[in-house]
C-alpha cells in the first residue's frame, strides 16, 4: 500500500523534526528544522486531497513566516539561552521540573488519544465520503471564500493592516525621528 | 486506506510537542516557534475533517489560521525585538517588570 507507506513516513518526519525543534539549544537550527517539519505537512496536505493548502502552506509558512523568524534570529544574534547566575538558581531550573514537565505533556498525549479513540467514525477512512475531485477542486474553495466567508476575508485584512502597523511601533527605536 | 483517527493521533501528538516547548523551554523564539508547532497540528485536524465530510470549509479556515498566524509571528517577533533591546535577552524570566 503505497498511500499507507507515504502517510507513516510524512507523520513520522513531521513529528520527528518538530520534537527535535524543541530539542536544539540554537534556534537557527530549530528554525530549519521547523521548515522541514512543515513540509513534511504539506505533504500529509496533499494525501488528504487538499493541495491549494499545500501549496500556500509552502508559500506562506515555509516562505514568508519562517523567514521573518530567521531574520529575527540572525538580527538578534543570541544563538545560546544564557546561563546567568540567577536564572542557574531559578527554581524552574531543577532537573525533576523538566522531567515533570515532559511526564505531563505524555499525559496529554494520552488524553487527547484516549479521547479521540472513544469518539465514533474514527475507524472511517478519510476518503471514503466523496471523490478526490471535488474536494480538491480550488475553484470550489475560491467560490465558498468569496461567498460565505466573504466578510470573515475582509475582516482578516483589518487584521494584517493592525498588525503590520502594530509589528512597524512595537519595534520601533525610542529617539528616533522619522 | 489510512482511517481518520491516525490523522488526528499525528495531530494529536504534534500539539503535545508544541506544548510542551512553551512550557519547557527558556528561549522566547522558540516559544514563538512551539506556537506555529500547536497551529499547525490544528490544521491538520481541520484539513482531515474536511477531507472526510467532503466539505472545503475546513480548507478556508485553514486559510484564516495561516493569516491569524502570520500576524501572531509579526507582531511577537517585533515584541521579542523590543524586549532584547532593553535586557539583552531572549529568557522570559529576565522579564519581570510586571510581575508584582
Amino acid at each position: 500500500m503505497p498511500e499507507t507507506l507515504i502517510f507513516y513516513l510524512l507523520s513520522g518526519l513531521a513529528i520527528l523534526t518538530s520534537a527535535l525543534v524543541i530539542g536544539q539549544r540554537n534556534p537557527m537550527y530549530s528554525v530549519m528544522l521547523l521548515i522541514a517539519s512543515f513540509g513534511a505537512l504539506a505533504g500529509l496536505y496533499v494525501t488528504l486531497d487538499a493541495p491549494f493548502v499545500a501549496v500556500a502552506q509552502i508559500i506562506i509558512y515555509a516562505g514568508a513566516i519562517m523567514v521573518l523568524f530567521l531574520f529575527v534570529v540572525m538580527l538578534l544574534n543570541a544563538p545560546h539561552e544564557d546561563g546567568a547566575e540567577w536564572d542557574r538558581a531559578h527554581p524552574l531550573r531543577q532537573p525533576g521540573v523538566g522531567r515533570f514537565g515532559a511526564l505531563l505533556a505524555l499525559l496529554l498525549v494520552v488524553q487527547l488519544a484516549w479521547a479521540l479513540l472513544r469518539t465514533g467514525s474514527v475507524d472511517v477512512p478519510v476518503t471514503g465520503a466523496v471523490d478526490a475531485e471535488t474536494i480538491s477542486s480550488v475553484r470550489l474553495v475560491g467560490r465558498t471564500l468569496f461567498t460565505d466567508y466573504v466578510f470573515a476575508f475582509e475582516a482578516t485584512s483589518i487584521l494584517i493592516l493592525v498588525a503590520m502597523v502594530g509589528a512597524v511601533v512595537l519595534a520601533h527605536r525610542e529617539g528616533d525621528r522619522g | 486506506m489510512i482511517p481518520l483517527g491516525h490523522y488526528l493521533i499525528v495531530s494529536a501528538i504534534l500539539f503535545a510537542i508544541g506544548t510542551c516547548g512553551v512550557f519547557l523551554r527558556r528561549n522566547l523564539i522558540t516559544i514563538l516557534l512551539s506556537i506555529e508547532i500547536m497551529l499547525n497540528a490544528v490544521n491538520l485536524t481541520f484539513i482531515a475533517f474536511a477531507r472526510q465530510h467532503g466539505s472545503v470549509d475546513g480548507q478556508i479556515i485553514v486559510f484564516f489560521v495561516m493569516t491569524v498566524a502570520a500576524a501572531e509571528a509579526a507582531v511577537g517577533l517585533a515584541i521579542v525585538i523590543g524586549l532584547f533591546r532593553h535586557r539583552e535577552s531572549l529568557n522570559p524570566d529576565a522579564f519581570t517588570l510586571l510581575k508584582w
